[in-house]
């Protein structure tokens, strides 16, 4: 048992947190910057990030789920404004159905973005949300199309982007009536434990994502309160302020501890446990992000509530990345029908 | 970033197991009665005389010299078992460790790990409590001795103790840091009065209050050099804050998995707020172990005695509280009803872990100017 990063860990980390800081937004208005955008895009490209969950020729993935956590951990942090998570975790849905991967492909969610959107006609049948994908142009989302006891991997498409409360990441609402196909060469059906794995990575990957977020939020926070004078002191000086800014830092760092575990089990442990680390991850770090966030806001006074303060991108970013899979509320919803046995409201 | 147990810890934790089966106590998860204390003594030296306790700390004082992590699988087969907590006293043996003089910890480490001579730790005076430099317990030097004088407070278990880990102003004429010494004081003698205080739960046992009135120490028996009390007592509180030092995550564990199986026993029976409280303490002390996992696998590049403690201790209080709220949710009425419901005990002995051990608020202020550099007020 050896929780630290390898070396070739901590070196991704180190990389992934310099391009993130270097081609992310520094301020709300580079979210307009075309052209930042676009490096970004490709050097997140270059990196070969969005095919780490790909098959690396053996069925398993080219990559872990501690080095996706680590790439989502340092995007959120910068509140790169960059298709990650969203790939990442259709080459991975993919790889299980041994379906080939289609680049720019994302997952298609039921409108709670609790689940894998389930089709079963030639058409579907219900609006579905394409979380993540890249902002122009149609996009491939895979669903689930049920077959015997497990599930067949099928795609639509979505022709255009929607916009939603984050500002860094799209979510494409697909109509009800868009045709299903079969993913390419998709060989294998999928079982629940695929399922139960894929869930697992979904939630190490958001939690990974919120844990970023809020160590951003929390320096820029911290940065302002030592510049901010009022009473002819930096605010930061105020024992009020440091209090929200101490909780705050513990939260992260409690968000740290229980975040790594999922990442880690989703490629190691049973599917229902690293589903299970999973839960109580996302509860912590959902929670936790809530807090940091506004504290953030609330730190910056009356500045921090105008849309030119970048916090408020942090929060956005939060809400989605909270909702994406469930947010505390639901991972508690969940715990108490595995652990304590509740079975009312549950189909 | 590996969670797995390699081949050592893996038969280590087998081993642990079956000894934990075979003498598990059965002791309560927590200290909610007087007679706790007494049983806790005598776990002690079972566990460590199994080989199972002192895992971390160097061989030559009764210790296994194994990597730091095999204090979290202890932790959480103690929990799985529901067995009592590991002793908590590892900030004692972090202080002597970093600050003594080999003599001396040839002399103490042996008895303070095997759990043959008990201590207590007396820092903490009616008038210093977080301002803990303004300390007025003076140890004045009178031929080979010191001859203590003053008032310590919530000195837990001092009733019981051999030693007392003493914290005391040796020179009154320099500023209040820099006159404080430490000293391992004899609690078996004559000039020492014991005065307890009750808890809120009602327990006896760890509010205790001594009166040093002429009581002598060898000089000796100074630990570290004369002036130098400061800052082995922030190297001791430092780790006193610490859950990888304390052990308290398998307090935790234990007591959300007893809620659990109440709950579980007739899940409708609870209020949805009800049920959801006690998932909330499971998700906070799952963090909690693995936070000292985290704690535990970064030992491997170095022990750190700085305000890191001070996040680990706000860390651990929000789940001790987040672990009582639960309890009292769970018992919902009855915990007025008796007033010795486990879960009333175990709420009222929460409330007590955001002042132990420094207050959440000096906690905070630690942080604040320690970790995030803002500047102080």
């Amino acid at each position: 048992m050896d929780t630290r990063d390898t070396p070739e860990q901590a070196e991704l980390r180190r990389s992934a947190r310099q391009l993130a800081r270097e081609l992310g937004p520094h301020g709300v208005a580079d979210l307009d910057d075309e052209k930042r955008r676009e490096r970004l895009a490709a050097a997140v490209r270059d990196a070969g990030w969005l095919e780490l969950r790909q098959d690396a020729g053996d069925g398993a993935p080219l990559a872990g789920g501690v080095e996706a956590a680590i790439i989502a951990e340092a995007l959120g942090e910068a509140v790169a404004d960059v298709p990650f998570a969203g790939p990442a975790l259709a080459a991975d849905l993919a790889r299980r159905a041994g379906a080939s991967p289609v680049e720019g492909a994302v997952v298609g969610f039921a409108t709670d973005l609790l689940d894998v959107a389930v089709v079963s006609g030639a058409a579907t049948d219900a609006p579905t949300l394409a979380v993540d994908a890249a902002a122009h142009g149609p996009v491939t989302a895979w669903v689930l199309v049920p077959d015997g006891d497990g599930f067949r991997l099928g795609q639509v498409v979505s022709e255009s982007a929607g916009d939603g409360a984050d500002l860094t990441r799209t979510i494409r609402p697909i109509p009800a009536g868009t045709p299903v196909r079969p993913a390419p060469d998709a060989s294998r059906r999928l079982a629940r434990e695929d399922l139960d794995a894929f869930a697992a990575l979904g939630l190490a990957i958001t939690s990974a994502d919120l844990l970023g977020l809020m160590r951003g939020v929390l320096d820029a926070t911290v940065a302002y309160a030592r510049d901010r004078r009022q009473y002819g002191v930096p605010i930061g000086s105020f024992q009020a302020v440091q209090h929200l800014l101490a909780e705050a830092r513990c939260l992260i760092e409690g968000a740290q501890s229980a975040a790594a575990y999922p990442a880690w089990a989703v490629d190691e442990l049973a599917p229902g446990e690293a589903r299970a680390a999973g839960r109580v991850a996302k509860a912590y770090c959902a929670r936790a992000a809530r807090t940091v966030c506004e504290t953030a806001v609330q730190v910056h006074g009356g500045i921090g509530n105008t849309w030119d303060c970048i916090v408020h991108v942090h929060l956005r970013r939060a809400l989605l990345s909270s909702q994406w899979l469930g947010d505390d509320g639901e991972q508690l919803r969940q715990l108490e029908r595995t652990r304590l046995g509740v079975t009312h409201g549950f189909s | 970033m590996d969670f797995r147990d390699s081949p050592e810890e893996a038969e280590f934790r087998a081993r642990l197991r079956a000894w934990i089966a075979e003498n598990d106590p059965g002791l309560p998860a927590s200290s909610t009665d007087d007679a706790y204390w007494a049983r806790q003594a005598e776990w002690h030296t079972a566990l460590y005389d199994a080989g199972f306790f002192g895992l971390s700390w160097p061989s030559r004082f009764g210790g296994h010299d194994l990597p730091p992590v095999f204090d979290v699988i202890l932790d959480e087969e103690l929990a799985a078992a529901g067995a009592p907590p590991r002793p908590s006293l590892g900030y004692l043996v972090q202080g002597i460790t970093t600050h003594a003089s080999e003599a001396i910890q040839e002399r103490f480490l042996p008895g303070l790990i095997g759990g043959r001579e008990r201590w207590c730790q007396g820092f903490s005076e009616p008038d210093a409590g977080s301002d803990l430099a303004a300390l007025r317990t003076t140890a004045r030097r009178d031929g080979d001795d010191y001859v203590i004088g003053g008032h310590k407070i919530w000195t837990s278990y001092s009733d019981v103790a051999d030693w007392c880990f003493l914290l005391a102003r040796t020179d009154p004429d320099v500023p209040k840091h820099k006159g404080l010494s430490a000293f391992a004081v004899p609690m078996r003698q004559p000039g020492i009065e014991q005065y307890p205080l009750r808890m809120i739960n009602g327990i006896t046992k760890e509010f205790g209050q001594v009166v040093f009135d002429g009581a002598r120490v060898p000089a000796a028996n100074m630990i570290g050099e004369p002036g130098e009390g400061w800052r082995i007592a922030m190297t001791i509180v430092s780790h006193e804050r610490e859950p990888s030092e304390v052990g308290y995550v398998s307090r935790y564990v234990k007591t959300v998995k007893d809620l659990e199986a109440k709950v579980r026993a007739d899940p409708d029976a609870y209020r949805s707020d009800q049920r959801q409280a006690v998932a909330w303490a499971h998700v906070e002390a799952e963090m909690l172990r693995l936070h000292v996992r985290r704690r535990l696998s970064e030992r491997l590049d170095g022990v750190d005695h700085g305000p890191g403690g001070s996040v680990d201790k706000l860390l651990m209080t929000w789940v001790e509280q987040a672990v009582g709220h639960a309890a009292l949710a769970a018992s919902g009425p009855r915990a007025v009803v008796d007033g010795e419901d486990v879960a009333l005990k175990i709420y009222l002995y929460s409330r007590a872990q955001s002042v132990m051990g420094g207050t959440s608020q000096i906690q905070k202020n630690i942080i604040a100017q320690r970790i995030l550099g803002l500047p102080a007020g």
